[in-house]
């Protein structure tokens, strides 16, 4: 079943017993370090009275006190660092779309096993020595760029780092490099097809055959759509900085959810409303806690990514567990009339109809203090019709099917090609024109 | 005979974009239509070197495309559309959708027609010596 060597071939299959053992010990060190070293994290135990010299199974860990974005943004610049600074070799920052940055710092052993799990990642796509990566996700103090560059070091691949931007001059560096594989983001990957195409660049040619791609949430059919424009395998990476980067877990051949270092990170899925933690296969707001980082250990670090773990053996043999595709997060879920809608649900719908482009813009406002949403998709210049009849059947059947899928009524504007901007990174489809008093 | 069509966002200016980058490349409108709903609209116009002209469009980021016409003369007189109309319907042709214009000298009008069976309306029409143009020259 499996055809892509292993990197780590111990820890991706070992028995959950030992793995369990491994994870404890871990744990408590984590947690006595967090006491003496983090004051944000000390001062949540000591409010809970809880004594960290007392945690004895990985059972205790649903009793602790989450880690939030918002702790980590109060801690700014180094207070959610555990070491002193002189044996931090590297920070990475994250802004966010709202509020202060946060700052994690990495030791040389956080940059030795972050570039181990990249490294891991890669190596479950099929990527090794003999490859050519171009790494197009951000350079800088966003982890993907050298979250992914480190691990294709490691890996002995050769790195192209051609950081996000200047789309032509990526597709130059594709043809003429031969690239073998491409990282970035979805949304950039489609667009960069989409400016191949308009440059009639023909893929026939290149080399191109695996694509890694993550730091916002996609769907199965957005997969479906790159692989249908570009000469790929596309594989789904996660990782998020307050946990390290990139590489946190990855998807292997089977493509059935993504497989967790669990021996670095200690996974839980918790209900969002009421903190509870949720069985196995359940829903819900993934959770981490670091087990190995230095710098910035977390500890039950909320990351507002809605998936659900699944601890069976893989049919790749992987003893690790699974957590399913990230497809929304609990800060972009939308409440419409009352309903909840995740934009994720929305591009699935889209993405379904070929008669228009995998862009989307979600336009809410409020008329007399009732919500509106309105879809706003690109017309294919291909499936363009002269008919009126044709394009109103068009809007309708997707007006149907959100209907269908979201319980919503919600209008379609059909747009002209290329009216919603194309992103280079994270791309802005919600604008919420709601006026904020009004809701409560 | 082909005809371009574009489609038009429901926004101000949206027609004036496509008449404005038809106007820069020297393009002369023989018959034009625009159909719109509350939501969009389709603008419709013969001129020469179709295919050259939507290649252009698209460029420009508009989505354009050629349909197969009918272009037929009648007569400018009352009841001339309708004779017209009335021979397609006889034979079950459904028209999808026509616009018709007068020509300067005004002895002639001429109508655009969109239809389904395009082939069998251009024969029986022959049959029933209506003039069909493969060209729009006024
Ligand atoms: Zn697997």
């Amino acid at each position: 079943m499996r055809t892509t060597p292993l990197w780590d071939e111990y820890y991706e299959l070992l028995p959950r017993e030992e793995l369990e053992k491994i994870q404890l010990s871990r744990l408590k060190k984590v947690l006595i370090r967090a006491y003496h070293n983090l004051p944000y994290y000390r001062n949540k135990l000591e409010e809970r009275k809880i004594n960290p010299y007392d945690i004895n199974s990985l059972s205790c860990l649903s009793h602790l006190p989450f880690t939030t974005k918002e702790d980590l943004r109060q801690a700014y610049p180094f207070g959610a660092i555990a070491e002193p600074l002189r044996n931090v070799v590297r920070v990475h920052s994250s802004s966010g779309t709202t509020g202060t940055a946060t700052v994690v710092g990495y030791t040389k052993k956080d940059i030795e096993s972050w570039s181990e799990l990249a490294a891991r990642a890669l190596s479950s796509y099929g990527v090794d020595e003999e490859d050519i990566i171009q790494v197009s996700f951000g350079y800088g103090l966003f982890t993907g760029g050298l979250g992914i560059h480190y691990g294709a070091e490691n890996l002995g691949a050769t790195v192209v780092p051609a950081s996000a931007g200047n789309t032509l001059r990526q597709i130059q560096i594709m043809k003429d490099l031969q690239i073998t594989v491409l990282a970035c983001t979805p949304s950039y990957a489609l667009y960069l097809a989409e400016v191949a195409r308009e440059n009639n660049i023909n893929w026939k040619e290149s080399s191109l055959r695996i694509g890694v791609f993550g730091a916002e949430p996609w769907s199965e059919e957005m997969r479906e759509d790159i692989e249908k424009r570009l000469p790929i395998r596309a594989f789904d990476i996660y990782g998020l900085s307050e946990v390290i980067g990139p590489g946190v877990a990855f998807e292997c051949e089977t493509k059935e959810g993504l497989h967790i270092s669990e021996d670095h990170f200690l996974p839980e899925i918790i209900d969002p409303q009421t903190g509870r933690t949720l069985p196995p296969g359940e829903e819900g707001e993934l959770v981490f806690t670091t087990l190995t980082k230095e710098g910035t250990p977390v500890i039950r670090y909320r990351t507002g990514d809605i998936s659900s773990l699944n601890y069976e053996t893989c049919a790749c043999g992987r003893t690790l567990v699974r957590m399913k595709r990230v497809f929304s997060r609990t800060d972009d879920m939308l409440i419409i009339r009352g309903v909840n809608v995740y934009p994720s649900q929305i591009e699935s719908v889209i993405l379904s109809f070929e008669g228009v482009e995998p862009y989307y813009q979600i336009v809410l406002t409020r008329e007399n203090f009732l919500d509106q949403i309105e879809v706003q998709v690109e017309v294919a210049p291909q499936f363009f019709s002269d008919q009126i009849k044709v394009l109103e059947g068009l809007k309708k059947q997707i007006e149907e099917k959100l209907k269908t899928e979201l319980n919503l009524s919600c209008e379609v504007k059909l747009l002209e090609p290329k009216s919603i901007t194309r992103s280079e990174g994270k791309s802005k489809r919600i604008i919420d024109l709601r006026k904020k008093e009004e809701i409560s | 005979m082909k005809q371009i069509s574009v489609f038009l966002e429901n926004r101000p200016g949206s027609l004036y974009e496509v008449l404005y980058k038809l106007k820069e490349e020297g393009i002369n409108l023989r018959a034009l239509s625009l159909a719109d709903t509350a939501e969009f609209g389709v603008l419709r116009f013969i001129a020469e070197n179709p295919e050259e002209i939507v290649e252009k469009l698209k460029k420009e980021n508009f989505a354009a495309t050629l349909t197969e016409v009918l272009a037929v003369g009648i007569e400018d007189r009352p009841g001339g559309l309708a004779e017209v109309v009335g021979i397609l319907t006889h034979q079950n042709i459904s028209i999808e959708y026509l616009y018709a214009f007068v020509s300067p000298q005004g002895e002639r009008a001429y109508v655009v027609l969109r239809v389904e069976k395009l082939a069998e309306a251009e024969k029986i029409l022959r049959e029933n010596h209506i003039p069909i143009l493969d060209k729009l020259t006024i």
